[in-house]
């Protein structure tokens, strides 16, 4: 898994400890922890999973080792607009897929992955309760019914600064 | 106790509850084939994930297989460990696995000893029916180990070695499903980890996943090199060990013939890192006493306990995680790298060859050694001391390459002036020998008076962490002693809160000691191996009429013709070092 570098603030890192106190550094709470550190920081860089590793007394390598085994847990920080792309039933038989191929063909990017320049990442879900307007596709907070592959450079569109 | 009834096999056997049926089975003498558990009785070390279900068992009136090594007998219980079902059960399991192998069995390093291999041979395996993709990964090659993860089989025995055992950390099972591997943090290279090169994932590996690095093509080049005179240094525990490779009872001492193989593989010098190990006593237990009576005369600056420092993967593990307290353990380098700096001065200049023709190896029962020897504070102007380290198992490959008939051999001795040694130099080998030999020195230039008796059966044994107290002539000496980095960590956490009463401790980072390092022949979990090589290398001791380091008289000769004396303006030179906070080395690739 590729990672970022970054450099962590000190205040980020009493970020950390905090929430590891608050579950009393336990190290049975490793994944409790790292769900709400993903919460604050949107991702889970090696140095955010150093610190959680020290505070909880466990190794880097299994902190590591859990952040890869959940596909929820992500090392990869999300774009400025996070592009979700609905693959559940309703949509995939509406031709997902082919809007799916479209995003990763205009982005350059794969499914999980972010855009050099920080602004779209790529992501897939399953049903948003929108079935009506399938296919959905969400970027951000905003919903986009009933989308065909050539509507998706309208919607990149929209997001050009 | 509740104890429970049940019938294996037919057999009637009684145990006491929450044994399992592996347990059971094995009490009334019945094997059940294991693959991933590993159980090295006497160290409290049990690797059960039941993960790998070769052990599966029929058990009546329950609708699938269990798995032996983590199912717990109940009353009544009747199983069958080789029913029809229960074989074809093993096979496809093995046959699973063996579908995502490397086909390499005959150039794998691991050959002749892998457990998965004897497992395909007992069971019967003669085709894989499952053909589909094979899992791929780079390899890893640090100066110590290969991890070849396409070999890995997920028992997860190192990484119970690694967290458990030894407490380092490096080894994780990483990702899920099919791209799940047992690889260090962010996937970083063993030499950018915390890994302390201590061996013991290699020891327990039961397939070629991780192997040492091999130095015996090299070596032989070496010694095909006319140009190059090739100088041998044996450690203490290979002696101990090395008759195990061909055929021989555990614990059979094989020290002449193994200089006599030594001298038939075409080394131009025989020689013995005891020697270099007597001389580790002459400056470590100065260093101790010089601490000691500064201490004692109110120096409170003075930092003791003092540690011992012969063990290169205990040097790495403080550097790592412990950087804060680099100036406790002795600046004594060890035996190995003490030989080195001797071999290519003292010695180049007794025969009078430049040190960059001379070729020094040592055989040694680790595999850390291979990454201490590389050490940049070990060479001068990029010349290494200790030119590379091989194992005993490499010595033994050596010599069956060579077609030398080990056991037709008859005994031989060092050559002079760097093979004499006392027996404390032999027992650096187990655990709790550093320090005896320590005390058996110390003792003596400290009172002035010979020691009434020289075996210390308090310092001996195998529980992992041990103390005593020795007497001094009036001052009590307290004695810690800690083997597996595990045991190291509590009592380097008892310094650090300032509760340590000790005034010396000794670590080593394999149980055992050396006697079960890294680099020697593999145990495949019988422990009782270990006590036979431990007993060995104190009937060796026993036997000398040379007990003690000081005593040592090429030792005597060196301080008087080279070294003036202990801890002089040239043993800190060639014989002393410093230590480095690795802490901020770690990175990601």
């Amino acid at each position: 898994m590729s990672s970022i570098k970054i450099k962590l603030k000190d205040k980020d890192v009493e970020q950390i400890k905090e929430i590891c106190g608050s579950f009393n550094n336990q190290a049975g709470e490793l994944i409790n922890v790292l769900h709400k550190v993903q919460g604050v920081f949107g991702y889970l860089p090696a140095e955010v999973q150093e610190v959680v590793a020290s505070e909880l007394n466990v190794s880097v390598a299994k902190v590591y080792g859990v952040v890869t085994f959940y596909s929820f847990f992500t090392m990869i920080p999300k774009g400025r607009n996070p592009v979700s792309i609905c693959t559940g039933t309703a949509c995939y038989v509406r031709g997902a897929e082919k809007v799916l191929e479209e995003f990763k063909k205009e982005l350059g990017i794969g499914v999980g992955q972010s855009t050099p320049d920080g602004k779209f990442s790529l992501t897939c879900l399953r049903c948003v309760g929108a079935c009506g307007l399938a296919p959905v596709v969400m970027v951000g907070e905003k919903t986009y019914g009933r989308v065909s592959p050539d509507g998706v450079k309208d919607i990149l569109k929209e997001y050009e600064d | 106790m509740d104890m429970i009834k049940l019938i294996i096999d037919k057999k009637p056997v009684e145990v006491e509850k929450g044994t399992t049926i592996l347990q059971a089975a094995d009490k009334i003498g019945i094997k059940i084939p294991t693959l991933c558990y590993l159980n090295l009785g006497g160290f409290n070390i049990e690797n059960k994930p039941g993960g790998c279900r070769v052990c599966v068992v029929e058990v009546e009136g329950r609708r699938n297989l269990a798995p032996a090594c983590a199912t717990d007998c109940t009353e009544g219980m009747v199983v069958n460990t080789h029913s029809i079902r229960v074989l074809n059960a093993r096979k496809t399991v093995v046959q699973l696995i063996l579908s995502d192998h490397p086909f390499d069995c005959l150039v794998c390093a691991k050959s002749g000893n892998c457990e998965l291999q004897d497992l395909a041979h007992k069971l019967g395996i003669r085709e894989i029916p499952f053909q589909g993709e094979q899992s791929t990964y780079r390899k890893d090659t640090s100066p110590s180990i290969i991890r070849d993860v396409d070999k890995c089989i997920m028992c997860r025995r190192c990484e119970v070695m690694c967290n458990e055992v030894q407490t380092v950390g490096v080894l994780s099972a990483i990702n899920r499903g099919f791209q799940a591997v047992v690889a260090p943090a962010f996937e970083m290279n063993l030499d950018h980890s915390v890994c302390t090169y201590c061996g013991q994932c290699v020891n327990v590996c039961p397939t070629g996943a991780l192997t040492e690095v091999d130095h015996t093509n090299q070596l032989i080049n070496d010694l095909a090199d006319p140009e190059k005179v090739v100088i041998v240094q044996t450690a203490p525990a290979v002696r101990a060990a090395l008759g195990e490779e061909f055929g021989m009872k555990p614990g059979t001492l094989v020290t002449g013939k193994m200089a006599s193989a030594l001298r038939e593989l075409g080394f131009d010098y025989i020689f013995d890192t005891d020697f270099a190990a007597d001389l580790t006593i002459m400056e470590e237990g100065t260093e101790l006493l010089d601490r000691l009576t500064t201490y004692l005369n109110g120096d409170k600056t003075v930092k003791l306990p003092i540690l011992t420092s012969c063990c290169p993967a205990w040097v790495k593990f403080f550097e790592h995680q412990f950087p804060e307290m680099k100036e406790i353990p002795s600046t004594a380098r060890s035996p190995q790298q003490m030989f080195g700096a001797i071999a290519k001065t003292y010695f180049a200049q007794k025969i009078n060859v430049d040190r960059k023709k001379l070729v020094v190896v040592s055989i040694m029962p680790c595999v850390a050694k291979k990454y201490e020897c590389s050490r940049d504070e070990f060479k001068v102007d990029g010349n290494p001391d200790v030119d590379y380290s091989v194992s005993t198992r490499e010595l033994a490959s050596l010599i069956k390459r060579a077609n030398i008939d080990f056991m037709a051999l008859p005994d031989s001795g060092f050559d002079s002036p760097m093979g004499e040694s006392s027996g404390a130099a032999v027992i650096f080998g187990t655990t709790g020998g550093v320090i005896e030999a320590a005390v058996r020195t110390a003792y003596e230039l400290h009172t002035g008076k010979p020691l009434p008796k020289l075996d210390f059966e308090e310092l001996r044994g195998l529980e992992g962490m041990r103390s005593a107290t020795i007497d001094f002539d009036g001052l009590p000496i307290n004695i810690g002693i800690a083997h597996g980095l595990g045991n190291a960590r509590k009592l380097l956490n008892e310094i650090k809160e300032g509760k340590s009463h000790f005034h010396a401790i000794e670590i080593m980072a394999c149980p055992g000691g050396c006697i079960g390092g890294g680099g020697q022949p593999y145990i495949h979990g019988d422990t009782s191996i270990l006590q036979a090589r431990q007993k060995a290398i104190y009937n060796e001791d026993a036997g000398k009429t040379l007990r003690k380091s000081h005593e040592n008289p090429d030792i005597i000769r060196l301080y008087e013709e080279f070294l003036g004396k202990p801890l002089s303006h040239k043993s800190h030179e060639l014989l002393h070092t410093h230590y480095f906070d690795r802490k901020k080395e770690v990175f990601i690739d």
